[in-house]
């Protein structure tokens, strides 16, 4: 019940984490089956239409719901706690943010007991995916899920915009956030733009297939190229807002284990920004093939290349940061450490696919697939698995062994390239993408083979990930304060895990890494901006979780009113919409209750904080 | 100036070396590293410009790492704080400068190969056109200068362009046959698209649908035969020759009733809702992916194929709209051999 009406910002991390992680088991069970069924060959263990559903949806899961919610888990955890803050701006939607991303990704995976999974690709291109071609409710699933959770994100997103403008503790100026924060901030921005886009465009493909619309239809006056239009100017910034996280978290991870400040900090803001902003202008390189003609072909062509440039600075200023350093080989450092040359190369190739001629060759193929897998799960889940190391024990209170997080690291790094490294040989050698099998005498086979072997073992190297997790919450809560010993950030400066109010008092910030600069002038502590006084905090409540069923509840409802159900009462409940209207009831409801009912809170008196 | 030039003289035999490589990957009629025509060939002279490129800065990337990781690494007596570097502008301009200039090395030869693939040849006089349509899961070819229809095997005189008009019948599909050129979407009428490529040398290309098209995407390939103008000027003849029925008369009103309805054969009226079957037994494959081979090999004989296909159609190429001939037409299995050896026999001289 505690975990249900919870407003904690650090308990809503835990649940993203959980909520995050089951998805993230799932979209990668998704994908263990795919590698078995290309072991070999014409092999008949899955069977097409299977096949096609699980790309899907391991694509699907595990961009919308397996490494957005992680990333969500370490931003809520970490952000107001770097920037000194008791909380996000706003505690009560930071809640519904989480429950509607539950139940959005909730359900998206019903849809594999509810009769048929989405099956159009990740991507949902139409006409494909409308419902002449895709006649399950498959893709019914795919746009309503995603709807309710992108909801949530964009809720997320909102959110931190709004606590890191207005919350920062004194002193501390936007150029002395730490890197991770300004990431964060700047991800949110991107998701402000980026999310409404996908929004209309799920919005309207839900139209076609549920009230008959033809936006995509062509033979109607729509036009189904609209729809790679508007899915990819979402798309491409989407990959932006999984990787700059992760560029935060190697910005966090790097400069404390190599005893350094970050080389080149004002660069890194300004290369962040450049990403974003050039992130939103190059959605049409997914669309080479389309037929844009080579006006178009050669402007996101040159666009895209220009990408590369901020992402040089970074990549160069990680290594400056180490250079002089001293570096340590802790098990978060490792995974930052291997982050670099493994992105590189996914950078690299991004730069070969951006030049269009050449990308008639790559694209659709298993280039593209070596291509985003190194920058996705080389870049972004080694970041975040540097991360989950890293702040594990300011989050639960218990350090991760270090033995189980160095094999994690070398069995999962292993497997990745053993994985994805031959791809790209696949996709030269003439191996198009979302193939169900593949006929022999092609030379696929043996890379095929090699592939499939390199994901058992990332599987292998999650395993022990999971054995680390579990063996450790056995152990007792003792980490100390600032337990890697060189935290530089305001994080380290109080218990692990913190309080709920974070801060007895809110601290004075003096400059950039602002505990360091702290300690390395004598202090243990930080000098703090107020005086010890009470601490308002907001109250638990159950509405966000009401309204997110509710929301779900009305999803349901829409989807299946056209259906015939053979029974006269569930026939009449969804064919008149009225499942969908208890729904909104539930829904609106609660909003009102919230709005009519004033709520201010309760206080942490002082004779309290002193008492600890 | 002396150096950079030195340092694009090591460049070259690099390049050389990367191209030899890259080279030895994957089938002839097939791979994107051993292309056999103009087009194909363009894509790949980005790719090597690229690669090298690319190995360039990893190779500096991965040299740094190494270094930093190797000497800057915490000896256990270390305690005193190393120096904090707030940075260094002349080396952030520097890597700056550095992928800038590279992106112009690329993006130029980009560009002017976006322009070149550009320039299609609709309005040729001399290049033979080709109406590209795609179907749940097989490939339409017209030949509209010629009154021609044919599916799956794409005959084409060697040398000659071929200016493609591609689109689609349902779903978007991608027009794709690797060791020729880079491939491009089909979409709905409104949005068609056209290309070209030529085939310099003669021989038989593998094809492939490269866009999620359903069950059998993976499934819906094709082969592009390029032939000498001759040979190609009587593939035409022989194409628009009457239509061949089966010699049975009963057998013959059972592929009429029951194939013909969709399919056509000869100079009858296409309706292009299935493949065209004439010549058929002279195609590279059955259904594009049951490769007729009489050593056995890489596939079966044609007529096995074609069994194998009538028999079983759902079961060969998953989701496809052809009916079954059994189940859904209700053909005997004598009538199914007996249709299967007559297609096997329909060749063009």
């Amino acid at each position: 019940m505690d975990w249900i009406t919870t407003v904690d910002h650090k308990k809503i991390a835990i649940l993203y984490l959980w909520a995050g992680g089951l998805f993230f088991g799932i979209g990668g069970l998704e994908a263990i089956l795919i590698r078995i069924q290309l072991i070999k060959p014409m092999n008949t263990f899955l069977d097409a239409q299977t096949f096609n559903e699980l790309i899907t949806m391991h694509g699907t899961t595990m961009i919308f719901l397996g490494v957005m919610p992680v990333i969500f888990a370490l931003m809520n955890a970490v952000i107001p706690l770097q920037i000194g803050a008791r909380d996000v701006a706003f505690p009560f939607l930071n809640a519904l943010g989480f429950w509607t991303f539950l139940f959005g990704g909730v359900l998206l995976n019903l849809s594999w007991i509810m009769g048929g999974a989405p099956d159009a690709g990740w991507t949902s291109y139409t006409p494909l995916s409308t419902i002449e071609y895709s006649g399950t409710h498959g893709v019914d699933f795919y746009t309503i899920g995603l709807q309710i959770a992108g909801l949530g994100t964009l809720i997320g997103g909102i959110n931190f915009l709004a606590t890191i403008i207005t919350m920062r503790a004194p002193g501390m100026s936007f150029m002395r956030m730490p890197m991770f924060v300004w990431a964060s901030f700047i991800t949110s921005a991107i998701i402000l733009f980026a999310f409404p886009a996908i929004t209309v465009g799920l919005v309207l493909l839900t139209f076609d297939r549920i009230l008959g619309a033809n936006f995509f239809d062509t033979s109607a006056g729509g036009n189904s190229v609209l729809w790679q239009h508007i899915f990819w100017i979402f798309g491409h910034p989407e990959v932006y807002i999984l990787i700059l996280p992760a560029f935060g978290i190697i910005s966090e991870v790097i400069p404390t284990f190599a005893r350094k400040r970050l080389f080149g900090y004002s660069s890194m803001v300004f290369a962040t920004i450049l990403i974003a902003f050039l992130g939103f202008m190059v959605w049409a390189h997914h669309m080479f093939t389309t037929g844009l003609g080579p006006v178009a072909n050669a402007l996101f062509s040159v666009s895209t290349m220009l990408i590369a440039v901020p992402t040089g600075i970074k990549i160069f200023n990680w290594l400056f940061t180490m250079w002089g350093g001293q570096v340590r080989f802790t098990s978060p450092n490792l995974f930052a450490v291997g982050f670099i040359p493994t992105f590189t190369m996914g950078g690299v190739t991004g730069v070969m696919l951006a030049s269009a001629p050449a990308d008639f060759q790559f694209h659709d193929t298993y280039f593209v697939v070596a291509h985003f897998h190194y920058v996705i799960v080389g870049g972004l889940v080694l970041g975040l698995f540097a991360g989950l190391h890293y702040w594990w024990p300011k989050m639960f209170g218990r350090m991760l062994s270090e033995t189980l997080g160095k094999w994690t690291f070398w069995t999962f790094i292993i497997g990745f390239h053993l994985t994805f490294f031959v791809q790209h040989f696949l996709g030269l050698m003439g191996m198009q993408r979302r193939v169900f099998t593949y006929l022999p005498n092609q030379q696929f086979d043996l890379l095929n083979l090699i592939s499939t072997v390199g994901a058992g073992l990332m599987g292998v190297g999650m395993l022990i990930f999971l054995t680390n997790i579990f063996l450790t919450s056995r152990k007792p809560a003792d980490a100390p304060d600032d337990p890697w010993e060189d935290g530089r950030t305001l994080e380290w400066a109080i218990p692990s895990p913190p309080p709920e109010y974070n801060f007895k008092q809110t601290p004075l910030v003096r400059g950039l890494d602002a505990f360091w600069k702290e300690k390395t002038s004598g202090h243990k502590t930080m000098t703090p901006a107020e005086p010890v006084g009470p601490i308002h905090m907001p109250s638990a409540t159950i509405l966000p979780f009401l309204m997110s069923v509710g929301i779900f509840i009305a999803g349901l409802g829409f989807m299946f009113s056209r259906d015939d159900f053979g029974n006269a009462f569930m026939g009449f409940m969804f064919n008149h919409y009225l499942v969908t209207a208890i729904g909104l009831v539930i829904t609106f409801g609660s909003m009102l209750l919230r709005s009519l009912y004033d709520d201010h809170g309760w206080h942490i008196e002082p004779e309290e904080l002193e008492g600890r | 100036m002396m150096k950079t030039w030195q340092a694009g003289k090591r460049l070259l035999p690099m390049t050389a070396a990367l191209g030899l490589i890259l080279a030895g990957c994957g089938r002839e009629d097939l791979s994107v590293l051993r292309p056999q025509g103009p087009a194909a060939e363009s894509s790949f002279d980005l790719m090597k410009l690229s690669i090298t490129i690319m190995i360039v800065v990893l190779l500096i990337v991965f040299s740094i790492a190494a270094y930093v990781l190797v000497r800057f690494r915490r000896k256990p007596d270390q305690r005193e704080i190393p120096e904090q570097v707030e940075g260094s502008f002349k080396l952030e301009v520097l890597w700056t400068v550095i992928p800038l200039i590279l992106v112009v090395v690329l993006a130029v030869p980009t560009v002017k190969a976006v322009f070149a693939a550009g320039n299609d040849h609709s309005n040729d006089k001399n290049a033979i056109k080709v109406k590209v349509t795609g179907h749940q899961y097989w490939w339409e070819f017209q030949y509209t200068d010629y009154g021609v229809t044919t599916a799956q095997d794409l005959v084409i005189p060697a040398g000659k362009d071929i200016a493609f008009e591609l689109s689609t019948k349902d779903v978007l599909h991608s027009f794709w046959v690797p060791s020729l050129s880079g491939k491009m979407d089909t979409n709905p009428d409104g949005t068609t698209n056209r290309f070209s490529f030529s085939a310099p040398n003669e021989g038989v290309y593998r094809g492939k649908c490269a866009e999620l098209c359903g069950p059998s995407h993976g499934f819906m390939e094709f082969k592009v035969k390029s032939v000498s103008e001759a040979e190609f000027e009587k593939w035409v003849k022989s194409m628009k020759s009457p239509a061949v029925l089966p010699e049975d008369p009963a057998l013959a009103e059972t592929f009429k009733s029951q194939c013909l309805t969709c399919h056509a054969v000869g100079d009858m009226p296409d309706l292009s809702s299935a493949p065209n079957l004439t010549g058929i037994g002279s195609r590279e494959s059955v259904a594009g992916i049951l490769l007729n081979d009489d050593t056995g090999v890489d596939g079966e004989p044609v007529l096995e194929n074609l069994k194998t296909w009538l028999h079983d159609t759902p079961g060969v190429k998953p989701g496809n709209k052809m009916p079954d001939p059994k189940k859904d037409m209700g053909l005997s299995d004598e009538e199914i051999d007996g249709i299967a050896e007559f297609l096997a026999g329909y060749t063009l001289d």
